[in-house]
């Protein structure tokens, strides 16, 4: 999950990273009272998780708390590269002398992590890497070590901080390393880091996306999940506990196994390209043991999508036998036909793998005009493709 | 020969008791795998199918001469659980659990590099086959039979597919490495292994979205690999920032598309199939031609 700027500098905050004070507000009024309690000139910054926000108009200075509510007026609503504003943070104006970048990733080249720390910060660190990489140090961090202070100065010293900033930076990519272990982070970036005219370094922005494998050890993940920007299929789809990602397609995609189900989606693009660029609609892995009762949720979602103009179930039995897959697709029309939404769009079925004739024998016999079974998965992809095309 | 696991592979499974556990023990058994023992600290001394229980990976090496691991313990507890296996110095642990945090995975890496004793395969993954000698994990024993094609994938159900299309032929070893970010096998690992296996003729390699791990690949083909080498990627239609069901297939910016994937092994002279099927077929000509 990537966390907001307000919620990254949050966990910096809890783990000794220097920022600035802020508040985040929801509508312009209240931005008013966040100015009033900085005191000082505020930036009013939108609250989306994507880059570019200040050429996006996101970002503006403000002198008086009604002129911080004005700006606030202007960037809620705002869209931001397809991300509507509905947060911004009111924080203070710092000073700036000097703009650097620093942050941990997990690095899966080397199954390890990496730091990376450039004084040339404030722009985009992946224009810094193609235009001066001599300009951005990366220096290795063993996952046991983590980041000793020895490990700190070296990045320090290959980033060729100034010496005045030296100890501060230390410091802070120790702390940076604690929000990236103890909040189970794949990311942390600080950019800008800032130097103010008065010497003090102060995390300006900052970017985190937190491991959702870990969330269960994680202390303010549930707190820090905002569904707001969230496809509302997706959202239903999770609230069965199933693994869907939507498209923008016309065929409706069941499958078990992540890759089979990736699979699947490009077997069934090349196929639609026959057919006036037919796509899938959706990625949804049932998993391996998947019932009747995942089955009929499944579909319940996949056809929940408008869009979508045919369903291809594409199952290979691994542990899973077939008959079982087989009898939880049947039930699965019959439970939804009970619930008073019949299916109404044509479900091709390749099924193959563990007791595969028996599997195909019930499809077959079910009596359920719409499903529609084809031997193999390339020509299962075709006829759907051809389905959904309406043709 | 096989790679990884043969038929004097002795497997101890960690977590043996629990249902997961069981039910998978009794289908390695069923495939004709040497399952030795079970460890589930607390639980020693009781026994699953006649299979003796310990409390500790070290007590079941010592008492039935275990050599591979095979981890069903939940997500939270899986670091401890490695991090056991490599103290009592098993030369083999295959990570099935799925979920794990990937902190958890980069710290039991990197203790395992450290101790030098144990390679890992996983996490997330369906473990290894080498079908008619050793079943490590949970890939189903009834696919197919041995063979001369090595195959290593990231994804299970894929692998299934591709062991389901090429039956006839029959496989040296089957592994899935793992969806996950980091894993402890990779590509390379199993293609340099499979190089060096006088029972694999050719190699089929899966790949998906996500990470390097195919380029890089591709690289170690280029130079170190001279037994052909059938490649297949799935994930061409994953949108930018989606994590697609694995934790490690997301297409993050501009890498680790599936196209750059694609394109890096062709270079290498590496035919890539366009839908698993094609890369049977692929597989079928190139022993044709052999």
């Amino acid at each position: 999950m990537d966390l907001y700027e307000y919620q990254a500098k949050e966990l910096f905050a809890r783990h000794g990273v220097p920022v600035v004070p802020g508040h985040v507000v929801t509508n312009a009024e209240d931005a008013i009272a966040a100015a009033e309690s900085i005191g000082n000139t505020v930036v009013v910054k939108a609250q989306v998780k994507t880059g570019g926000r200040g050429k996006a108009g996101g970002v503006k200075l403000a002198t008086t708390p009604q002129e911080a509510r004005d700006r606030a007026n202007d960037i809620l609503g705002l869209d931001i590269k397809g991300h509507t504003v509905r947060k911004v943070l009111v924080t203070e104006a710092a000073d700036i002398a000097d703009e650097y970048y620093v942050s941990f990733l997990l690095d899966r080249t080397n199954r390890s992590f990496l730091a990376m720390a450039s004084v040339e910060g404030g722009m985009e660190i992946e224009e810094v890497a193609v235009t001066k990489p001599e300009a951005l140090a990366k220096i290795s961090v063993d996952a046991i070590e983590g980041c000793t202070p020895e490990k700190a100065a070296e990045i320090v010293d290959a980033a060729k901080f100034p010496a005045e900033v030296r100890d501060q930076v230390i410091a802070i990519l120790q702390s940076l390393w604690q929000v990236l272990v103890k909040e189970d982070a794949t990311l942390v970036e600080v950019n800008p880091l800032a130097k103010t005219p008065d010497g003090r370094v102060l995390a300006l922005d900052g970017k985190v996306s937190l491991d959702d494998n870990a969330a269960y050890r994680i202390a303010s993940y549930d707190e820090m999940v905002d569904n707001s920007e969230t496809d509302p299929i997706e959202l239903r789809a999770k609230a069965f506990d199933l693994n869907y990602v939507k498209l923008q397609g016309e065929v409706g995609i069941i499958g078990n196994g992540a890759g089979l189900v990736m699979s699947t989606l490009d077997v069934v693009a090349y196929a639609g390209e026959e057919f006036g660029g037919v796509k899938p609609a959706n990625f949804l892995d049932i998993g391996g043991g998947a019932s009747a009762q995942v089955m009929a949720n499944g579909l319940d979602i996949v056809l929940g999508d408008p869009e979508v103009k045919a369903v291809f179930v594409n199952v290979f039995g691994g542990i899973t036998a077939c008959d079982a897959v087989a009898n939880g697709i049947v039930q699965a029309v019959e439970m939804l036909a009970e619930r008073g939404e019949p299916v109404t769009k044509p479900i091709v079925c390749r099924i193959d793998g563990n007791n595969a004739a028996e599997g195909r024998r019930i499809l077959d016999e079910s009596g359920i005009a719409l499903i529609e079974r084809v031997e193999t998965m390339d020509d299962a992809a075709r006829r759907v493709a051809q389905l959904a095309a309406g043709k | 020969m096989a790679i990884f696991l043969n038929a004097d592979s002795k497997i101890l499974v960690q977590g043996m008791t629990g249902s997961e556990g069981t039910k998978h023990t009794r289908r390695m058994i069923a495939s004709g795998t040497k399952v030795v023992a079970g460890v589930t600290p607390g639980k020693g001394g009781q026994e699953v199918d006649g299979i003796p229980v310990f409390n500790s990976v070290g007590e079941a090496m010592a008492a039935t001469g275990a050599n591979v691991s095979v981890v069903f313990v939940p997500p939270k507890f899986t670091k401890g659980a490695v991090v056991e296996a490599v103290d009592a110095g098993i030369p083999l642990c295959v990570v099935i659990t799925e979920g794990v945090p990937v902190h958890d995975t980069a710290w039991f890496f990197e203790y395992a590099q450290n101790a030098g004793t144990t390679r890992i395969i996983g996490p997330n993954c369906p473990g290894l086959i080498s079908p008619g000698l050793s079943n490590a994990g949970i890939i189903p024993g009834d696919i197919t039979q041995k063979g001369r094609v090595g195959l290593v994938s990231k994804s299970g159900t894929l692998t299934y597919q591709m062991m389901f299309e090429l039956r006839d032929l029959g496989f040296s070893t089957s592994v899935g490495i793992g969806g996950d970010p980091i894993i402890g096998t990779t590509h390379i690992d199993c293609l340099r292994a499979f190089q060096d296996d006088p029972d694999t003729d050719v190699i089929v390699m899966i790949g998906e979205i996500g990470g390097d791990a195919e380029e890089r690949a591709a690289a170690f083909i280029k130079d170190n690999v001279t037994k052909p080498v059938i490649g297949y990627v799935a994930g061409f239609t994953a949108p930018e920032g989606k994590t697609m069901g694995h934790a490690g297939a997301i297409v993050s910016g501009s890498s680790g598309t599936a196209a750059a994937k694609k394109d890096a092994l062709e270079a290498v002279g590496v035919r890539v199939g366009k839908t698993p099927s094609e890369a049977a077929r692929l597989v079928r000509e190139v022993l044709a031609a052999q």
